[in-house]
């Protein structure tokens, strides 16, 4: 009774509070944001006190299993539904601004323009969806490779839910035009503040598990996570440093100025590539890769040696996204190199997930989620080559402020990104909720399909776009004048953005019809299908590459 | 450790580790991976010695092949105009209007005048040329302020209605709707305005309004008068619609377009070529010399 008393009083008073800030804000967006936390406290409050319980109910609808065995999967669960989730709206939010793009007639002002939704759409896949299944899967997975029950429940159960409070306080913030105008870390200064203390809360879990363990080791997947977890809080504090104007309102400035604050937005901003959307990932395929295909990892040394220099590397090539601008030239320089020095340690991982199929590649055409795997590796391999050849200056001078760098991030965070994270989905809902099987592998192949043919028009379309843009802005004539103005290359884009938005509405379309896979799966229906092709196993014909030594 | 085994598809001996079911292979590095790592570094330092690279106090260092981006820049921008000098020094000796004399030099103007056009003008007027509802057509021959090559040259070099320029284009049409004209009466001179270019009928009443408050402008027919910036309102051409209702809003309460005095921002050379490519659009008028005018190239 006490408890509840004392929570229900926690919860009271940070609704009151919140209230009075919405009461006493400088500005409107500052005072809806204020009322959405009040909302949320009185939600906690009610769930607090209510007779009924609550998370039993929550439970019973979504099919939760209860967890007898060693692991603590609930936040996992919660974790894989947000995922699912909020898949679906950052990836609907980028299909609309790619047909604004297209056209023009699709941006509702003022709260649904371009300029809005475009940090809605890139927060939305990036932190709602990404950030979502490297949560759930960090926790499914330190849980397994350490043999050791979550450190710290509660805990682990406020990061889920302080996560999600702040993937709504930061895109309902994008809307009301609230920003920092800092790519992918748009939320103002007391939104950043509490994903702090939500990151730090997310270490405590972590770690705690970690030292936990049971295991005399700590499994690769778990370094490629806890190096994530540490760099992200780093970056996120020094790139967000920044004085409010106000303790009542929205607005603040950065510490930094002029190239300085350029250039630590850009090594944050290159890091989030790298720590958020590189290395967690690559935890995910170290841990999904080889359960699925029931394979040893390829290399332990290849993985010793691509983790510590991927992340020593990594952290340095920030710079190449500023290359010919006011960045004097020694950074520019070093920005590029470590980017080309990057080019092998981005490699490894990849080696090693698809070398790890060694003696199971009949699994791919057996599979779909191997097929996914590996598609995912592959773009993978593909854009962690573009990406250094990108940094050069030379291909920069081309491709700087082109549709070219659309696509490239495209080609990793679709193909990446996206592929190893719905393989991963597919691997765990079985698991978590205790079925036999996914409702059905042929809608995965659906997927797959459709997914891999949404990013062949995405990316090539942009390809192409940014390689005519590059070469249209510095076309000079025979009598040396400058030959297009800006809007005949826009003119001369609009049919790429038209295949642009068909790619990304077929990529929207594999990912609702994974949301339906999902749910009649959590429901516990199986659907009457022919087994995916079956072929029988030939040893003799599936001959793996044989090693050969480094030495 | 005690657990390695050798793993019967690959032949390869495990580390010995396992988590969760998954063991690890002590595969060696690939070798192939390792030299392309290695090449990589090796290219990483030579281009750190090469270029600017390593901070010091003051500035980094600055490479053996002296290279810097400014130096590039500079580099490229110096080659660019040597190649254009000769052409942009001959185009700067001629006066503007005798510049088609010469059929080579106003070729190479029109072709400079486009380039600067894209650049400067195809906000408002459009890629084109052919403006939109408030910025002027520069494709047909009706003219604000002139239509021969000294004209153009002196609106783009002072633009209209600019604060701070003191010989900027002026014209201020009253606003009719202030108390001076009734909406019906507006309404009628609105028609006879439209029966100017043959798309109304005559009426009297209109024609009579129009004789005592516009004609001082905008002359008896309606053909506008270029010293005082009034339009032709007899040619079929609105600048702000030529609907009975555009018309009326704009007699009831009149827009004053801006164009900004390019003079300050390009050089003279830019400006000439400018002129030269604007009047070879299709509306260009001969220039003829009047009485001694206005001093019209101020100094930029």
């Amino acid at each position: 009774m006490e408890a509840i008393l004392t929570r229900a009083g926690l919860w009271f008073g940070a609704m009151v509070l919140a209230v009075i800030a919405a009461a006493y804000a400088h500005d409107s967006g500052f005072a809806a944001q204020m009322m959405i936390v009040a909302v949320v406290a009185l939600a906690g409050l009610w769930v607090s006190v209510a007779r009924a319980d609550v998370g039993a109910i929550a439970s019973g609808i979504l099919r939760m299993p209860a967890d007898p065995s060693k692991y603590d999967d609930d936040p996992v669960r919660w974790g894989v539904l947000a995922t699912v989730f909020w898949a679906i709206v950052g990836m609907l939010a980028g299909v609309l601004i790619a047909c604004q793009l297209a056209w023009p007639q699709f941006n509702v002002e003022p709260y649904l323009n371009f300029g809005r939704l475009r940090p809605l759409h890139t927060s939305g896949v990036i932190f709602a969806f990404g950030g979502n299944i490297l949560i759930a899967s960090s926790f499914y997975v330190v849980q397994r490779t350490c043999r050791a029950r979550l450190a710290f429940p509660g805990l682990a159960r406020f990061v889920f839910w302080g996560y999600q409070l702040f993937i709504v306080l930061a895109a309902s913030g994008y809307l009301l035009g609230i920003t920092e105008s800092r790519e992918y870390a748009e939320p103002e200064w007391y939104v950043d503040i509490w994903l702090t203390i939500v990151w730090v809360a997310y270490l405590a879990v972590f770690v705690g598990t970690l030292v936990k363990r049971a295991e005399p080791h700590i499994y690769v997947a778990n370094w490629f996570y806890l190096s994530f977890i540490l760099t992200i809080a780093l970056l996120h504090i020094v790139n967000n440093l920044a004085v409010p104007v106000s303790f009542l309102g929205s607005h603040s400035y950065s510490l930094f100025s002029g190239v300085q604050d350029a250039l630590t937005q850009w090594w944050y901003g290159h890091n989030a590539v790298a720590f958020f959307l590189t290395v967690p990932f690559l935890a995910m395929m170290y841990y999904f890769v080889p359960k699925q295909a029931g394979r040893p990892i390829y290399s332990y040394r290849l993985s010793i040696l691509h983790f510590w220099s991927l992340i020593f590397l990594y952290i340095w090539a920030g710079p190449h996204h500023l290359l010919y601008t006011a960045l004097p030239d020694w950074a520019q320089t070093l920005g590029m190199v470590f980017s080309i020095m990057l080019w092998m340690p981005s490699w490894g991982g990849m080696i090693n997930g698809l070398m790890t199929l060694n003696g199971a590649w009949d699994k791919v055409r057996t599979d779909p989620i191997i097929r996914m795997m590996v598609m995912a590796l592959a773009f993978y391999g593909m854009a962690t080559f573009e990406g250094p050849m990108l940094s050069i200056k030379s291909v920069n001078s081309l491709s700087h402020y082109t549709d070219w760098t659309i696509g490239h991030v495209h080609a990793g965070a679709l193909g990446w990104n996206g592929m190893i994270s719905f393989a991963a989905v597919y691997f765990l809902v079985p698991r978590l909720w205790h079925r036999e099987r996914l409702y059905s592998l042929r809608w995965v192949n659906w997927h797959f399909w459709m997914a891999t043919v949404g990013i062949v028009f995405y990316a090539a379309s942009m390809w192409v776009s940014g390689i005519t843009q590059g070469l249209m802005w510095r076309e000079y004539g025979a009598d040396g004048y400058l030959v297009n103005s800006f809007v005949d290359t826009v003119a001369a884009l609009h049919p790429m953005y038209v295949l642009r938005a068909f790619g990304g509405t077929l990529y929207l379309a594999g990912a609702v019809l994974m949301v339906a896979n999902v749910w009649l799966t959590v429901l516990g229906r199986q659907r009457a299908e022919k087994p995916m092709h079956q072929a029988e196993f030939n040893p003799a014909a599936d001959r793996p590459i044989a090693a050969v030594p480094a030495e | 450790m005690a657990n390695k085994r050798i793993d019967e598809a690959t032949g390869t001996q495990t580390v010995g580790h396992e988590w969760d079911g998954i063991e690890e292979l002590d595969t060696p590095m690939p070798r192939w991976w390792l030299w392309t790592f290695y090449i990589t570094i090796v290219f990483a330092v030579g281009y750190v010695i090469a270029y600017p690279a390593v901070p010091m106090f003051h500035k980094g260092t600055e490479g053996v092949l002296g290279w810097s981006s400014r130096g590039q820049l500079a580099h490229e921008m110096d080659e660019h105009q040597a190649a254009l000098k000769p052409m942009l020094a001959a185009i700067g000796a001629v006066p503007v209007e005798k510049l088609p004399d010469n059929t080579a030099l106003m070729r190479a103007a029109v072709t400079g005048g486009r380039a600067a056009f894209k650049v400067n003008c195809v906000q408002c007027h459009g890629a084109g040329a052919a403006g939109s509802k408030g910025y002027p057509n520069l494709n047909d021959d009706d003219w604000l302020w002139g239509g021969d090559l000294k004209a153009i040259e002196y609106t783009i070099t002072h633009g209209a209605r600019q604060p701070g320029d003191a010989q900027t284009h002026q014209s201020q049409m009253p606003a009719f709707g202030t108390g001076i004209l009734t909406s019906a009466q507006i309404d009628q001179v609105a028609s006879h305005v439209l029966s100017l270019s043959g798309k109304a009928r005559d009426n009297a009443a209109g024609a009579q309004l129009f004789a005592q408050n516009c004609a001082v402008c905008h002359g008896a027919a309606g053909t506008g008068n270029r010293t005082v910036g009034a339009p032709n309102l007899a040619d079929a051409i609105w600048l702000y619609g030529g609907t009975r209702d555009d018309i009326a809003a704009q007699v009831t309460n009149p827009r004053h377009g801006a164009m900004p005095a390019w003079g300050g921002r390009l050089d003279p050379v830019t400006i000439k070529m400018l002129a030269a490519y604007v009047h070879s659009l299709g509306g260009g008028e001969d220039f003829v010399e009047v009485a001694p005018a206005a001093k019209t190239d101020a100094a930029p």
